[in-house]
């Protein structure tokens, strides 16, 4: 008796934190677009952090693979070609604002790209496969930035009524590195800020946000904050070389410290000397793909076209700069060698079939179990439902997709789940006709099926792991549902279904079992 | 309930039966792979532009075609889902899906004609895709087999493994003749009938294990065929009652996912179920039956 109760425990003790792990899966997937609009958006992606992810070909957008083409580049800078790659295209695709982008390089050295909502192939194409873009852009002094940030909470003060509850943006501004940053967590409520109109109008005309690239400090992961003129001094096309090399000057700041040299055409080089001649004392950002790269401070009139970028670079950043700076953009041109769109309306017709299938399919076999088995059938229903609940919390949990075929895989254990419950019924069975008792041949039953559905079972995880270990994309999608089906199969079958019979035969002491 | 209780079919009796309609079976897919040149492989594994699209009210099959070789494109095209809904298959990847759908728009303006999915494959992808297709499922009938024979016997495992290939190549040449495609989710559903059949294979070894134990080291060579025909009879009843709630589902994405991805794969897995069944009722004991009476015979030699 004690031994079910603890057992039966744990069984709700599972039960429960898969629902609560569930939880915001139906919440999220059961609103509406109308309350999605009403729900605040901090609200919503934190939710939608929280629920099974869809793969594209469930909910609609683009999945691409690129391949960079190296045969222009020397072997030195050849190494390495696709990380470089691969921060510019994350860099773009960030500004372009799609929510959750999976941007990652392959064991091959391929970029796989997915996209999810994103239909618009062709801008999307030449956003990453266009040219980067460098900018040299003046940075706007301490006082004008602390009296727009003064502005921005006053705006904000205003619009929220002095609702504390609200982040104002202080609250989220870091000193950081001689000016000011925001940690990568919240860089979402930065931009939201930025861009409600009545901020915007306070923002000193001609000048814009833009963000640093993301540093580790001791404090977790910040993006320095510049306040830039939108109007670039100078761009990337007047830029004739740009090399790394260690600093020789004068400055002890930076003795011994990888810089990054470029040197200007002609045309440029007037332009530079006229920039840096009447700015003296000011920062120039250089921006690339509008993230500021380094904002060195401008220390005299270069009249050479030759300048140096000056910033905290490990040698193998100052080399990645210069050979971004060099090619003007991505290291080498990129080749698009696989895409898939999927429109939405596909990926919800897949979703609605496929539910209605999984629904029809489940009622069939619960039915048929519940007519073939009587009670014991009943039994075996429960623990498919409980089932299907474990594998969806675990893929929850373990943050996998559910793809099309995943989806199909979720689809066969419901029937491949009875499967073991059968086998042990039919055992039961065996030993009822020759003449045990219910009790007896619930044990003998239980004892027998276990060692088969173990190695039946053990058989077909082999298949589900290689899935797992060696498939891409949607095939290890089906790997994983598939691989979770079978332990979660395990255990409903043998550890939930002898909780039930063992309360029956040894507490209920039924005389005949209803199987 | 009880639909078949105490079934005492002659089955490792009447195995020369079984083996001829395998062995026919297996020829048959066999030709069909043949005379098709291979399984249909489709854009993931030969390379090229696959678009779906939808007309509404619906164009006839051969609207869309002589629209699109009037304008000199060259593409398969082939009605999938529900009416209105095609599938245009391009050897090139170098064609671009908006300009195939502008040449449509412009001859058929009355029309409503979208997008609902666009695939683009490099040819050495595809190249890659195979290779890696066919290690995978070699690489886990490998694995089964060095299972199957640490824990039943080296006879059981290779008879579970022939029995895999003898399903996948019928269930493959079945798919083929169908006029189905081989995409990257056929391999999924592949290597799930795999785990799937040899499930079922598992099962009855299980139980024929369990009678020879019985016997203990000496198993009497005019019992052999008796003790494997009760193995099978007796779990007969479950082999069938799991392939059934196994189809069940299946069915239903038959008849009710129709239009979408996953009804080939259902189809390729329907098929293969039966098959698989079929093959560990009859094929897997059948070889061990035969197995078996040979080494006894040269043992007694």
């Amino acid at each position: 008796m004690r031994s079910i109760f603890y057992r039966a425990l744990i069984v709700l003790f599972v039960l429960g934190i898969s629902l609560w792990t569930l939880w915001p899966t139906f919440r999220y997937y059961s609103l509406t677009t109308e309350e999605k609009q009403n729900l605040s958006s901090e609200y919503l992606s934190k939710l939608k952090k929280r629920a099974l992810n869809l793969g594209l070909d469930l909910q609609g957008g683009m999945y691409m693979v690129l391949e960079v083409d190296k045969s222009k580049l020397s072997e030195e800078e050849a190494k390495g070609a696709e990380e470089r790659a691969l921060e510019i295209i994350r860099n773009r695709i960030d500004q372009w604002g799609v929510s959750e982008p999976i941007i990652q390089k392959t064991e091959e050295g391929r970029i796989i790209i997915q996209l999810p909502g994103v239909l618009e192939k062709e801008r999307a194409e030449e956003l990453i496969g266009k040219t980067a873009l460098l900018e040299f852009k003046l940075v706007a002094d301490q006082k004008t930035l602390e009296q727009t940030i003064k502005n921005i909470d006053d705006v904000l003060q205003k619009t929220w009524k002095g609702d504390t509850t609200k982040t104002y943006l202080t609250d989220i501004l870091i000193s950081f590195g001689g000016g000011i940053g925001v940690r990568s967590s919240e860089v979402h409520i930065f931009k939201e800020i930025i861009n409600i109109p009545e901020v915007q109008a306070v923002i000193p005309a001609g000048y814009e946000f833009l963000f640093g690239k993301t540093e580790e400090t001791p404090e977790g992961k910040i993006r320095p904050v510049y306040l830039v003129k939108k109007e670039p001094e100078l761009t990337g096309t007047n830029l004739k070389t740009a090399r790394h090399t260690i600093y020789q000057g004068q400055d002890p700041a930076y003795a011994g410290k990888p810089i990054v040299e470029i040197h200007f055409d002609k045309k440029g080089a007037t332009k530079f000397a006229f920039v840096t001649g009447s700015n003296i004392g000011k920062q120039l950002a250089i921006v690339l793909d509008s993230v500021v790269q380094s904002a060195p401070v401008i220390e005299e009139r270069i009249p050479t076209g030759d300048a140096i970028i000056r910033g905290n670079f490990t040698i193998d950043e100052a080399k990645e700069l210069a050979i971004i700076l060099r090619a003007g953009a991505l290291p080498a041109p990129i080749k698009i060698v696989e895409e898939r769109t999927v429109g939405a309306t596909l990926g919800k017709d897949s979703i609605e079939k496929g539910m209605k299938a999984f629904l029809i399919g489940l009622i069939i076999v619960v039915l048929f179990m519940l007519v073939y088995y009587k009670l014991a059938g009943l039994i075996a229903d429960l623990a498919l439902i409980l089932n299907a609940i474990f594998i969806l919390a675990v893929m929850v949990a373990l943050k996998a997709t559910l793809t099309l075929p995943g989806m199909a895989g979720l689809i066969l254990t419901v029937g491949m789940a009875v499967d073991a419950n059968v086998l042990i019924f039919e055992r039961i069975r065996e030993e009822l006709r020759a003449g045990k008792s219910p009790k007896s041949a619930v044990d003998a039953g239980f004892a027998k099926a276990t060692i088969t559905i173990f190695d039946a079972n053990l058989t077909t995880l082999i298949a589900a792991l290689v899935l797992l270990r060696f498939g891409v994309g949607p095939i290890k999608g089906f790997g994983t549902v598939l691989t979770i089906g079978i332990l979660s199969n395990f255990f409903t079958a043998i550890f939930v279904s002898k909780i039930i019979f063992d309360y029956l035969v040894n507490v209920k002491k039924v005389e005949k079992l209803s199987i | 309930m009880e639909l078949f209780r105490n079934l005492r079919i002659n089955i490792i009796g009447n195995r020369k039966y079984l083996y001829f309609t395998s062995v026919v079976l297996v020829l048959l897919s066999i030709v069909v792979l043949i005379v098709k040149g291979g399984p249909n492989y489709g854009v993931d594994f030969r390379g090229g532009l696959l678009l779906q699209i939808e007309t509404t009210p619906a164009l006839k099959i051969e609207e869309v075609r002589s629209t699109l070789s009037a304008k000199g494109y060259t593409a398969e095209v082939q009605t999938f889902g529900k009416a209105g809904m095609f599938i245009l298959r391009f050897k090139s990847e170098e064609i671009k899906p908006e300009v195939i759908l502008e040449v449509l728009k412009s001859a058929y303006p009355d029309r409503d004609i979208s997008l609902l999915r666009a695939e683009m494959v490099g040819p050495s992808i595809g190249r890659k895709l195979t290779l890696q297709a066919i290690t995978l499922i070699l690489i886990g009938m490998l694995l089964m087999l060095i299972y199957i024979w640490f824990r039943f016997d080296f006879r059981f495992g290779v008879a579970s493994v022939i029995a895999l290939f003898h399903d996948t190549l019928i269930a493959l040449g079945i798919y083929t003749f169908l006029g189905k495609e081989f995409s990257v989710p056929t391999i999924a559903a592949i290597l799930t009938l795999i785990g799937y059949s040899i499930n079922d294979s598992i099962v009855v070894a299980d139980r024929i294990r369990e009678k020879l134990r019985a016997f203990g080291k000496v198993i009497p060579r005019n019992k052999i065929e008796e003790i494997f025909n009760s193995g099978v009879n007796e779990t007969l009843s479950r082999t069938i009652i799991t392939s059934l709630t196994t189809l069940f589902p299946l069915v239903a994405i038959l008849i009710f996912a129709r239009g979408t991805t996953i009804f080939d794969f259902a189809l390729i897995l329907t098929i293969g179920v039966i098959i698989g069944t079929y093959s560990s009722i009859g094929v897997v004991a059948s070889i061990v039956t035969d197995w078996h009476k040979a080494t006894l015979k040269k043992e007694k030699a």
